[in-house]
């Protein structure tokens, strides 16, 4: 398969950042009252993701390796505030709806997480490609567990009613507990899918909020103590 | 009186309340991935409860002796991101040099604090409301009291569920969650009490 489309199906597939990796959490439940906040949220993050990924993969060269992690915050950083003065600039409602959530994209594990793991090891191209492609699983994952909660907590979908006259919106699944109990579900199918195929235990991943080395099963909060010794 | 008073009601309302991780879904990464054993929550949350009080302190002078005055607002993000990586790092090494114990109980949280989103979120969050510094502190150390106690629960929590006989499908990751939100709306039976 060509470089670029394999990259873009690891990260909607293979390597779903929400589904499978189970990163930048903290977005994926608090932005997705309605499929619209989560599609916004999701491509905001992927502008982020693929122009930090480009920058760091060409920089990848020239930044010392002991200050690489500040030096991709840093540049990260840049490229959250210019996309939140571009929203606060055009999207004003959705801006004022994602709120908080969009400064706080510096912090999400994917973006951290792809440049130690991708783009400081490969050539640009491949970088922007595994960025987009990370990115767009991101946004998939949110527009999908917005939609479900906007269906069953107000009976439409991208603000179009789609559900019957009779049906009594469950309002708990825009609030807090619902987010939590939709992204359950939906992880829960998604292992029944994968038990089917294999039948084993499909293993345990999870980021334990170290994203530089999160992003394989090695994902242990010991690691900094070996690493000194 | 009226600022101790103005304190714990504060307390309250930001640990029970408006809770961090629950309702304001803030610093979710360490709170599903941390909480396997209560002792390594307890260390964790202890963790975050110094950076957090400590950042938001920082992060509040930074923004009202320099980044107002020199109108350089639009600049909050990547001042307050460098100022909380900076000060977890200060933390680690005077922690190491000067008390040695404490670091061996906390030190292995430290680096995985500065991208915990509650951080870098209170200090946002103040800075974007307005608060005063009286305000911020309350907000902040309600915040991290919040977090400290959801995630020991939820440890709790999740050193029993693994006795447990669970659908194949929902061990792992899904039952925690599942947990997760029936704590959520534990949680908000606290909302009918107001002050």
């Amino acid at each position: 398969m060509l470089k670029p489309v394999e990259r873009l199906y690891n990260g909607i597939i293979k390597e779903n950042p929400t589904f499978v990796l189970m990163l930048g959490m903290c977005p994926t439940l608090a932005v997705t009252t309605s499929a619209i906040n989560g599609l916004g949220m999701g491509l905001s993050t992927c502008a982020v993701l693929m122009m930090s990924n480009l920058i760091i993969s060409l920089l990848r060269k020239f930044i010392p390796d002991r200050v690489r992690m500040p030096a991709y915050i840093v540049i990260v950083a840049s490229f959250v505030t210019i996309v939140d003065l571009l929203m606060q600039a055009y999207v004003r409602p959705l801006y004022h709806s994602l709120g908080l959530f969009i400064p706080l994209i510096v912090v999400n594990c994917i973006i951290l997480g792809r440049a130690e793991a991708y783009a400081s090891k490969n050539p640009p191209v491949a970088s922007f490609f595994d960025g987009l492609g990370m990115g767009l699983g991101f946004t998939v994952a949110l527009t999908l567990i917005g939609s479900f909660r906007e269906l069953l907590g107000k009976g439409s979908v991208f603000g179009f009613d789609i559900m019957p006259e009779g049906f009594v919106p469950a309002t708990i699944m825009i609030m807090a507990p619902g987010a939590f109990f939709v992204l359950a579900g939906l992880t829960a199918l998604q292992n029944k899918l994968k038990i089917g195929k294999s039948k084993t235990e499909p293993p345990e991943k999870f980021c334990s909020g170290n994203c530089a080395s999160c992003m394989d099963s090695s994902c242990s909060i010991g690691k900094k103590e070996d690493e000194e010794k | 009186m009226k600022y101790l008073t103005g304190f714990i009601l504060g307390l309250i309302n930001f640990a029970l309340l408006d809770n961090v991780v629950l309702s304001r879904f803030l610093g979710l990464c360490p709170f599903l991935g941390v909480s396997k054993k209560t002792q390594t929550a307890a260390g964790m949350g202890t963790a975050v409860v110094v950076v957090i009080t400590l950042s938001s302190a920082i992060t509040y002078l930074i923004n009202t002796f320099i980044l107002i005055p020199l109108d350089l607002v639009y600049m909050r993000t990547i001042a307050f991101i460098l100022i909380i990586a900076a000060l977890v790092q200060t933390v680690e090494i005077i922690l190491k040099k000067k008390i040695p114990a404490l670091y061996k109980a906390l030190g292995v949280y430290l680096p995985l604090i500065t991208t915990n989103c509650a951080v870098l979120g209170v200090a946002i969050d103040s800075a974007q409301k307005g608060y005063g510094f009286f305000d911020t502190m309350v907000f902040s150390i309600g915040t991290a009291v919040g977090f400290l106690i959801s995630i020991v629960l939820m440890a709790g929590i999740r050193e029993r569920i693994e006795y447990n006989k669970i659908p194949k499908a929902f061990r792992g990751m899904p039952i925690v969650l599942l947990a997760a939100g029936l704590m959520a709306i534990a949680f908000f039976g606290f909302k009918g009490v107001s002050f």
